[in-house]
């Protein structure tokens, strides 16, 4: 009961903190920016700590943090493993090939009017779609390793690229085009000089829209069959024996990786855009 | 004109590829069935057949090509196939029986629509709060942003799990996976539209003495409806997804995701193909419906380009 008057405690604490960060003398900091969030984070953390130990709620509905905590710290070579197949075999070269492919598909559908007015619309559409719903399929075609979870995030990364790249490059306006004209460039010296450069932002925008959806693929994939390792089977098998401690574990890995490689991402589109607005701040 | 010309071609393009996919794909199955059944195949004997390519086989064994678009458990139907079982299971069937497409679409349509309706509504709630109160902007707004990163579906099969521990079963579970797949992007997105309004207006309203739920109600609330439609047709495919996966981990027996599971179980290739279709046609309708809604709405309000 303890516990539980500490956990209200606590949420008074750090609401009170960061009324004071937020309204204090260095509220537009970036320290307080960077704080802010932290505090309430922590916050969110210790309840949770204080409720699970305070109303003794059982390991098999909600495992406190430090029992996650140390079973991700004493599970670390399967957790490793799981990364190893599910995000870098499966959903990484996925994103490479799914992503490539959608590029060099938008140059031909920029290339040629008959296929954006034809194939941007169906893209759109299937944009929309719920694609994991193919993982089925391309299992039974590729088997149970991760090749069929790369094919699937092949596909669900392929129209959200395809459709942010075409429209990135109809990006360069009219005047910008003839000025190239009059310099007679050839097509692919506009292209290089200005077109590609000037669709940056949006083929950033569908690269890092990409890096979920690749994620989501690759897991939800392991759920329709999968070797025995990769964090989509160790997390339903682990939820099958309710170890949750090591589901929890899966869980913090998959944001850390997804947080990781968006930011990978969004690094890189920092340096090759630096010279757009929204980059100067 | 033109454009409905083009996406014609390349919508019959697709059927054409997806015909021609078929005969390589299917080929191997349709040779052992054709031997089986006493017919001269090339070369005669399956462990023969099994090193050679496909294509060899096709070139070799023309006259099994028709066949190939017929079979009964193909690894890849053909359209016909598809489109014939999607009609029987819609229109040829009473849609109370548990064969029905239009029974399952509606079991994972309730879910879908349950959680959207929680999702958006928590999520527009959050938006305001967030634009509303500093502290709640500095603190819960940039967990908001990280959990985008985060393919939080890995959730779903605990979520079902732990709530059946706890008793509670059937849409709920559901629900709440397509909830909080919803609510993410509407945040994010309401918040950007809340905030839409830029400072002249901002200061109109002050010069006319506008308090706070003034200012909300007549600028910032019209003012964020294009953002707010923009995500809600993200979440309701988000939603639907989440409805689909949360079918998959405990072996639901109704549902488009108990279907497509089904169907991989038992190497129903024709099912899981119109399982995939109907949810596809259900994703397509629900965001088109909102489309209309977004139209209607925006050229009420004298928004509409």
């Amino acid at each position: 009961m303890i516990l539980v008057f500490g956990a209200v405690l606590l949420w008074v604490f750090g609401w009170w903190l960061n009324s004071r960060l937020a309204s204090g003398p260095w509220a537009d900091t970036r320290m307080v920016r960077f704080l802010a969030p932290l505090v309430f984070g922590l916050t969110v953390v210790g309840i949770w700590e204080m409720l699970v130990r305070g109303l003794d709620v059982p390991l098999v509905i909600l495992p406190a943090p430090s029992v996650i905590a140390l079973r991700f710290a004493d599970s670390m070579p399967i957790l490793w493993a799981d990364f190893v197949q599910t995000i870098i075999k499966g959903a990484f070269s996925g994103y490479v090939i799914g992503c490539g492919a959608a590029f060099l598909m938008a140059i031909a559908v920029d290339r040629w009017d008959f296929l954006r007015l034809g194939l941007l619309p169906v893209g759109n559409f299937v944009a929309a779609l719920p694609i994991v719903g193919t993982a089925p399929i391309l299992v039974m075609w590729y088997g149970f390793d991760w090749h069929s979870k790369a094919a699937v995030v092949v596909v669900m990364v392929f129209f959200p690229m395809l459709v942010n790249t075409v429209a990135g490059l109809r990006e360069a306006t009219t005047m910008q085009r003839d000025l190239m004209e009059t310099y007679a460039a050839t097509y692919w010296q506009s292209f290089v000089k200005l077109r590609l450069p000037a669709a940056m932002p949006f083929i950033f925008n569908g690269l890092k829209i990409s890096t979920t959806l690749a994620l989501i693929g690759a897991i939800v994939a392991e759920f329709f069959g999968s070797p025995i390792v990769g964090m989509g089977f160790r997390i339903s098998t682990s939820v099958g024996q309710l170890s949750l401690d090591m589901v929890w574990a899966e869980i913090v890995v998959a944001a850390l990786a997804g947080t990781a490689f968006y930011g990978l991402v969004a690094m890189i589109e920092k340096a090759v855009t630096f010279w757009h607005p929204s980059q100067r701040g | 004109m033109k454009q409905i010309v083009a996406v014609l071609t390349v919508v019959a393009a697709i059927v054409a590829i997806w015909y021609a996919a078929c005969v390589p794909m299917n080929i191997k199955g349709v040779l052992s069935e054709l031997e089986r059944g006493g017919a001269e195949v090339q070369p005669p004997t399956a462990s023969a057949r099994r090193d050679i390519g496909e294509v060899r086989l096709v070139l070799s064994n023309s006259f099994a090509i028709p066949a190939t678009w017929e079979q009964k458990k193909p690894r890849l139907p053909s359209p016909h196939q598809v489109a014939i079982e999607l009609w029987e299971t819609t229109i040829g069937k009473n849609i109370t029986s548990k064969r029905s497409l239009v029974y399952h679409g509606w079991v994972t349509l309730s879910a879908t629509m349950l959680g959207f309706v929680i999702g958006t509504g928590l999520g527009i709630l959050l938006a305001v709060g967030i634009v509303h109160s500093r502290v709640m902007d500095l603190s819960v707004m940039p967990w908001a942003i990280v959990s985008q990163t985060i393919p939080i579906i890995a959730l779903a099969p605990m979520i079902i799990v732990v709530l059946y521990s706890v008793g509670v079963q059937g849409i709920i579970p559901k629900a709440i996976i397509s909830a909080y797949l919803s609510f993410f992007p509407v945040v994010v997105g309401m918040v950007k539209g809340l905030r839409s309004p830029d400072a002249m207006q901002l200061d109109l309203l002050r010069t006319y003495n506008a308090n706070t739920s003034q200012g909300f109600w007549k600028l910032r609330l019209p003012a964020s409806m294009p953002y707010l439609f923009a995500s809600l047709k993200i979440g309701i495919a988000a939603s639907l997804v989440g409805a689909i996966v949360g079918e998959l981990p405990t072996g639901a027996v109704a549902g488009l995701g108990a279907r497509l599971l089904a169907g991989s179980y038992y190497g129903q290739t024709v099912q899981i193909w119109s399982a995939l279709f109907a949810a596809a046609i259900l994703a397509a309708c629900l965001v088109g419906l909102l489309g209309l809604i977004e139209r209607a709405v925006l050229k009420r309000m004298g928004m509409a380009q």
